[in-house]
């Protein structure tokens, strides 16, 4: 390669190498900063700041939404697997919310220990399965399971 | 080691005549794709068992995605190969690359804010994926008006190279940040590691869709390209002859 060329790839590596540097220095600084929500883990452990409004994401534990007559309002707990955050909410739900599925509510945590939400998002996965499938699975796991 | 091949098809007019002649036959493949990819993602592709067939978007806000990423690294690239051996072909590759860029990243983010809002109950979120992806936006965005910016083409030229190359730190970020960081999107379906968690019945017509948006994206590319050569090299014998024909 001619000199001056081979001067120039080392000058756009060498601008790369300190972009990169500069990134990473960003995400590193970013951390856990840059998490969409909180688990309820962190909220037990009380890593959050308190009075701020923030977003919490678990699994929606099961027979835990709790739906009140002639209101909107709606009760339900949300766990990471290790612990549980009670959340309530007076509004509409996505279509995706339910129970063993993940929710991300977004609101404030009162000292009584739950979160009052303004808004309740569904999170859903990275896998794509066609419904026949889904319940040909679960009719095998429920035959499985009564024959033991 | 021989470079000459390499300066041949830095030659503008070599591009142009090769792209004139397999342009038509990737023109009629890539319309072939989407048409098939299309029809059996949206028509014979089973709906999901819980997003139901607001999934099917996925059709277009993936392949779009794919190559809003391809599109700027394939800039960047063409970007530094114009600063390294100043070869004028590859600059205009690169300044043709931010337009298309611009749309495909569009598209990714509007169809996005199109499943977000029945399956997330929302059109937006800041989240690092779609953060990083808008940051995408503004640096194709600054790419294209950087090198359009200054009075001599070729000032433009370097200059907007070096922030495409700067950019590329960017990319990874992307692909990355649903593992780095807990998001609102879910993780990669499609993995280099391991099959994709999708049934094929779904899987085949998304696969399709992606190839056709790469040949979409190459007959788009192609396009500008040639279109740039003519305006560039308007001055010389083999465009004035082409033109007067």
């Amino acid at each position: 390669m001619h000199p001056i060329r081979k001067q120039r790839l080392q000058i756009i590596l060498l601008v790369l190498l300190f972009a990169t540097l500069a990134a990473g220095l960003i995400i590193y600084v970013l951390g856990q900063n840059a998490n969409f929500f909180y688990t309820p883990s962190q909220i037990k452990n009380d890593e959050y700041r308190k009075g701020s409004t923030l977003r919490v994401g678990g699994m929606v534990v099961e027979d835990s939404i709790k739906r009140f007559d002639e209101t909107l309002a709606v009760e339900f707990t949300l766990t990471d697997g290790n612990a549980f955050i009670a959340v309530v909410f007076d509004g509409i739900l996505p279509d995706l919310f339910a129970e063993n599925e993940a929710a991300i509510a977004t609101g404030v945590i009162k000292d009584s220990g739950e979160l009052i939400a303004s808004q309740v998002l569904a999170k859903h996965d990275e896998n794509y399965t066609p419904p026949e499938l889904i319940e040909t699975m679960d009719y095998l796991k429920s035959t499985n399971y009564k024959n033991k | 080691m021989q470079w000459t091949w390499f300066h041949k098809f830095a030659s503008p007019k070599w591009f142009y005549q090769i792209t004139g002649k397999i342009l038509p036959f990737l023109a009629w493949l890539t319309f072939f794709l989407l048409v098939i990819g299309l029809v059996l993602g949206l028509g014979y592709a089973p709906a999901d068992a819980k997003q139901g067939n607001s999934f099917r978007i996925i059709y277009i806000h993936v392949p779009s995605n794919f190559l809003a990423l391809a599109g700027y690294f394939l800039m960047a690239i063409a970007g530094a190969i114009g600063l390294i051996w100043r070869i004028k072909l590859a600059f205009w590759v690169m300044k043709c690359a931010a337009p298309i860029g611009i749309v495909f990243t569009l598209v990714g983010l509007l169809t996005g804010s199109l499943w977000g809002k029945p399956t997330w109950g929302s059109f937006w979120v800041w989240d690092a994926r779609g953060t990083s992806m808008l940051i995408l936006l503004f640096l194709y965005v600054g790419v294209y008006s950087l090198g359009r910016s200054f009075h001599s083409a070729n000032s433009g030229e370097k200059a907007s190279a070096f922030l495409a190359i700067v950019g590329t730190v960017n990319i990874p970020i992307i692909y990355k940040s649903v593992d780095w960081w807990f998001t609102l999107h879910q993780r990669a379906t499609i993995k280099f590691t391991s099959a994709p968690s999708m049934h094929p019945d779904m899987f085949y017509p998304l696969l399709i869709m992606i190839v056709g948006f790469y040949l979409l994206y190459a007959v788009v590319l192609m396009l500008a390209v040639r279109a740039e050569i003519l305006v560039r090299e308007r001055k010389t014998n083999w465009v004035r002859t082409l033109v007067l024909k």
